[in-house]
């Protein structure tokens, strides 16, 4: 057990991409927490999909131990989260688990939206703030200037921010020690009942169900029977370990701990993420006010290939939601498509990392269907239906009006590309709400409707400013607008899973983009293809795919026989990554990338 | 009846070593200072009889040396060869013995040699019909010395053919349309002429990856060049009777129709391939490709035989299938399903329907547009 004085709980947050991580390499390494030979860049990404983008996805926790100056070993437990908007949950998340943030800024590139997004939540859950200056190694580095930003557009005091590197080490020693000396201790009561936070939990295929809990008062032991506030399950724990970051047995967590838990957890839906844990009996009586549910954004419908796979895949999205509680799955059937589930998520990147999480840690084989908001459909008869999938709009004749989701768009940009910015949010309807500056760099602040948004207007944004500007958003509401039903036909088919809601003014730019896209996308078959998009019955954009011209090998004697048989076998395989519509085959990844847009 | 016997027998003989490497080349040639010919010889000589013994009392059709540049061997090699093979198996009356020659100076002295030894006809790889191209394409022959060559050949052998590779970087339209016009003045009976492929693991290859290798026709222009082929092959009388092989009729390569018509054959030597039908079961038979690794697994083990597999029946009918549509009497329905395949006829009618192919008298043949996309037909009808 440790007393609460030596405790320190801590979050690392930033903006995408300004070090987030690499710090958290580095306490671990300068504490000796990992052996030295165990250590790579960025070890808590873990993930291989995490490692291929060189981004955090999941929030990670670690406890370290630290001898600080006063002669007195800490007990610290870090929580790096991600940076990118799409993973805003988990940061949200975890600040509710410490007591203190690490402000990471990236001295070369200054105040980011997501420096901002992220400090906001982190004075909202009452945080002490420590700012940290990264990347001082860098020439382009500014300190001086980046703490007068800090104070100028957060607000809050800089004068104290560390400059480090966390690639090169310097300034590590000074961070640790502003952790013990100025975040606080943990409070808690070690002889109340228990009352212990589960902040997050994952499937294990060896233990089963992990639970990582924030013990508030009491105490937690192994062999504790234990119940779920939330949804009254009871079980008995078997396993109690700390991360550090690979399991280490513990007899006891007590208040302002941190620990994992697992305690043959069968049904997956038992661990709620914000949830209450305390013991069966004696318990405590009044459960901690939980966390504020995601918020999902764009919706898609996600089906196996093969339809076999169906129960494979309920199992693997009810698995993958108990570590990712941002996402959320119904079960829906399509004509086309069979059985699958139409899934919620806080952003396109969400949806691709879950997508690809499903397929690479279930082994499944996916489509997913042209993602889309949620609109408000006011039918005649005064009823307000939601429409998550555009496939499902009723006939006009009822309808009313129909509103969609607006959203206020916070971007930071350089002065120079200014003019771009502007332009792209214009051609994506958007209304000017504030224009301001912070040094020289532009804060512009729009009302956006959220189907421009969500698909590309990220990768479009760092593609005009080159990677300079940022951007954070939230959803204000909803409003009216001229929306209309676009379908896609391929080879005279309609394809539900391709249809989308747009705005009329944007319909035939939109419906060009996409069939043109779609061109490239589908592979050349024997037989020409017309790809159209038509609202109602009228065609508004057409192009043709021609035939295949030429395929052939042109040389195949006895020695190619194996080569060329083995070929055709893996063209076989390579198809049922297609889904067949009527006679044309359609490769899963047009349904997300033709909504994506080149300019 | 044994399915092989509507392909007949023959026997590949791989002669692994060239020159100089073309860049463009993935074939399975090394390029080596010193060559022990007699070695050889008495390798060939005992995989000869190996095979034999398993072959035993069969008629063998045809012989073909390939390479690699067998145009490089001794004639007493091959007349060794030769005398190992009439020793072992009985021969058809008509038997076809072709040898692959590059059509240099030094090789042509030896034509006459290659024809006392028993060898009937002469694959010639001509590849181009301009000095730059040929440069281009890494060969070390003018076209004046394969003219010269040429005109040996047929002055030796009763049959001669040559081959040609078109499709290549910068060629317009135009310009092959004169070169292949040329071609078709030149050339006695049979004529193989190859779209330029870019293999991996060649200099071509790598070029290509790093984006270097440029003037290669798309898809379409390919397409156009290959139609134009056909036209002018027709009208000289020298219609393709496969993808890439063009002949009068009954001037067909009759060793390459045995793989296209699935028949039977042995491999022998480094990185040859076999097809051999025994106790019933079909083999798929592979040597080490190494030329040094070979001989000496025919040496100390008394087999040069690696890789070594039986096909399924689903595997043979698909080998049936994929090597008989190349050609234009195309594939017989009765003998894809008596190997274990399977078509419906909805994909048969979807095919015929886009003129894709034929279907009569129990059988299926690519037409000359099905042709050009046959890798995209055969994924149709083996889906
Ligand atoms: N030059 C320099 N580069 C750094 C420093 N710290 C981090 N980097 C580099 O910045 C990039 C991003 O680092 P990460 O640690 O992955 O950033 P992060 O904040 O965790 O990113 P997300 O989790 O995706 O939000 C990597 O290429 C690091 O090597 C530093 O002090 N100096
Ligand atoms: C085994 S090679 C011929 C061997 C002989 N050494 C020669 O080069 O003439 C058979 C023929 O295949 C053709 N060929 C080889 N590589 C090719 C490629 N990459 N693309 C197209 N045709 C090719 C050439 O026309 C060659 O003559
Ligand atoms: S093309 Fe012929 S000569 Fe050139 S390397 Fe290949 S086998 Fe040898
Ligand atoms: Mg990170």
């Amino acid at each position: 057990m440790t007393e609460l004085a030596q405790i320190r709980n801590f979050s690392i947050v930033a903006h995408i991409d300004h070090g987030k991580s690499t710090l958290a390499d580095r306490l671990i390494q300068l504490t000796g927490t990992v052996a030295e030979r165990d250590m790579k860049a960025q070890l808590l990404d873990a993930m291989d999909i995490e490692r291929e983008r060189g981004i955090t996805i999941k929030a990670n926790t670690v406890r370290i131990e630290y001898p600080a100056k006063d002669g007195k070993t800490y007990v610290l437990n870090l929580i790096d989260t991600p940076g990118h908007v799409d993973f805003g949950y988990e940061v949200s998340r975890s600040m509710r688990a410490v007591e203190g943030s690490l402000l990471v800024v990236d001295a070369s590139q200054g105040v980011e939206a997501q420096t901002l997004a992220n400090v906001y939540q982190a004075i909202d859950a009452d945080h002490e703030i420590v700012p940290v200056l990264n990347k001082i190694d860098l020439p382009a580095a500014e300190p001086d200037r980046v703490k007068e930003q800090i104070e100028d557009v957060i607000g809050i005091d800089a004068s104290q921010a560390i400059p480090i590197s966390a690639k090169s080490g310097l300034g590590i020693p000074d961070v640790l020690e502003a952790i013990v000396t100025r975040l606080p201790a943990p409070k808690g009561e070690r002889d109340a009942p228990l009352k212990a936070m589960l902040v997050d939990s994952w499937y294990d295929p060896y233990l089963g169900v992990v639970v990582m809990v924030r013990v508030i008062d009491g105490v937690l032991r192994k062999g504790d029977r234990i119940r779920m506030m939330q949804t009254g399950a009871l079980y008995g724990v078997e396993k109690l370990s700390v991360l550090k970051p690979a399991m280490v047995d513990i007899a006891e967590l007590g208040p302002g701990e941190i620990g994992v838990l697992t305690a043959s957890i069968k049904q997956v839906r038992d661990t709620r993420v914000g949830d209450t844990i305390t013991h069966e009996k004696k318990g405590c009586e009044k459960p901690l006010p939980g966390f504020k549910p995601a918020q999902q954004v764009v919706f898609c419908g996600l089906f196996p290939v093969d339809a076999a796979d169906f129960e494979d895949l309920r199992e693997a999205i009810e698995k993958l939601a108990l570590n990712d509680a941002s996402f959320s799955f119904e079960m829906e059937t399509s004509a086309a498509l069979g059985f699958g589930f139409r899934c919620g998520f806080l952003g396109l990147l969400h949806l691709e990392v879950i997508r690809d999480r499903l397929e690479r840690e279930y082994d499944l084989d996916l489509i997913t269907t042209a993602p889309s908001v949620v609109y408000h459909l006011h039918m005649k008869d005064g009823e307000v239906r939601e429409l998550h999938n555009p496939a499902d709009m009723p006939d006009l004749t009822y309808v009313d009006h129909i509103e969609e989701p607006r959203i206020k768009a916070t971007i930071l940009v350089p002065d120079e590309f200014l003019g771009d910015v502007l332009k792209l949010c214009q051609d994506r309807r958007g209304i000017q709400l504030d224009l301001s500056y912070a040094g020289s760099r532009a804060m512009v602040v729009y009302d956006l409707p959220l189907n421009e948004v969500v698909f590309d207007f990220y990768d479009r944004l760092k593609s005009v400013t080159k990677g300079y500007a940022s951007f954070d958003y939230q959803i204000i509401g909803y409003r009216t607008d001229m929306l209309v039903k676009m379908s896609i036909l391929v080879n005279d088919e309609p394809v539900d899973a391709l249809s989308m809601m747009v705005h009329r003014d944007r319909a035939e730019m939109r419906g060009r983009a996409m069939v043109e896209k779609l061109k490239e996308l589908i592979p050349r078959h024997m037989f020409k293809i017309p790809i159209q998009a038509a609202i109602g019955g009228r065609v508004i954009a057409r192009e043709t795919l021609s035939a295949l011209r030429k395929d052939v090998t042109a040389k195949c004697y006895g020695g190619d026989a194996t080569r060329k048989r083995k070929l055709l076998d893996k063209q076989k395989a390579g198809k049922k990554k297609m889904r067949q519509f009527g006679r044309v085959e359609i490769p899963q990844e047009a349904f997300i990338s033709a909504l994506k847009m080149d300019n | 009846m044994e399915d092989w016997r509507n392909g007949g027998f023959g026997l590949y003989l791989h002669w692994p070593f060239c020159a100089s490497k073309c860049p463009y080349c993935d074939f399975n040639s090394h390029v080596a200072a010193e060559i022990d010919q007699s070695r050889w010889a008495r390798a060939y000589e005992a995989e000869i009889a190996r095979v034999g013994r398993l072959t035993e009392g069969r008629i063998l059709n045809t012989i073909f040396f390939g390479g690699g540049t067998p145009s490089l061997m001794d004639p007493d090699l091959v007349a060794r060869v030769l005398d190992a093979v009439r020793a072992t198996w009985t021969t058809a009356n008509d038997i076809e013995v072709t040898l692959e020659a590059n059509p240099g100076s030094v090789e042509a002295g030896r034509f006459r040699g290659y024809a006392e030894a028993g060898v009937n006809r002469v694959s010639m790889g001509l590849q181009a019909m301009n000095d730059a191209d040929l440069r281009r394409l890494g060969r070390m022959h003018t076209v004046a010395e394969a003219r010269a060559a040429f005109g040996v050949a047929r002055d030796c052998f009763e049959r001669v053919s040559f081959d040609l590779i078109y499709a290549r970087q910068h060629q317009t339209l135009a310009e092959w349309r004169a070169e292949l016009s040329e071609a078709l003045a030149l050339a006695a009976d049979h004529l193989s002429l190859y779209q330029l492929t870019v293999e991996d693991g060649t200099v071509f290859g790598a070029r290509a990856a790093a984006g270097k290798l440029r003037g290669l026709p798309d898809d379409d222009r390919a397409a156009d060049m290959y139609a134009l082929t056909q036209e002018l092959c027709d009208a000289a009388g020298l219609s393709a009777y496969e993808v890439s092989n063009h002949a009068k009729k009954g001037s067909e390569s009759r060793h390459n129709l045995i793989y296209w018509r699935y028949g039977d054959y042995a491999g022998i030597g480094p990185g040859a391939h076999g097809r051999l039908t025994l106790d019933g079961r079909r083999w798929a038979v592979e040597a080490p490709k190494a030329p040094g690794a070979w001989l000496e697994r025919v040496e100390k083990l008394g087999t040069g035989d690696g890789l070594t597999e039986t096909l399924t029946p689903q595997d043979q009918a698909a080998e049936y299938l994929m090597m008989s549509l190349r050609l234009s009497e195309g594939s017989e329905l009765g003998r894809y399903e008596a190997l274990g395949g399977e078509i419906k006829p909805s994909t048969i009618k979807d095919l015929v329907g886009l003129g894709l192919i034929d279907e009569g008298a129990g059988r299926i043949v690519a037409t000359p547009q099905g042709r050009i996309v046959l890798n995209g037909v055969l994924r149709e009808l083996l889906a």
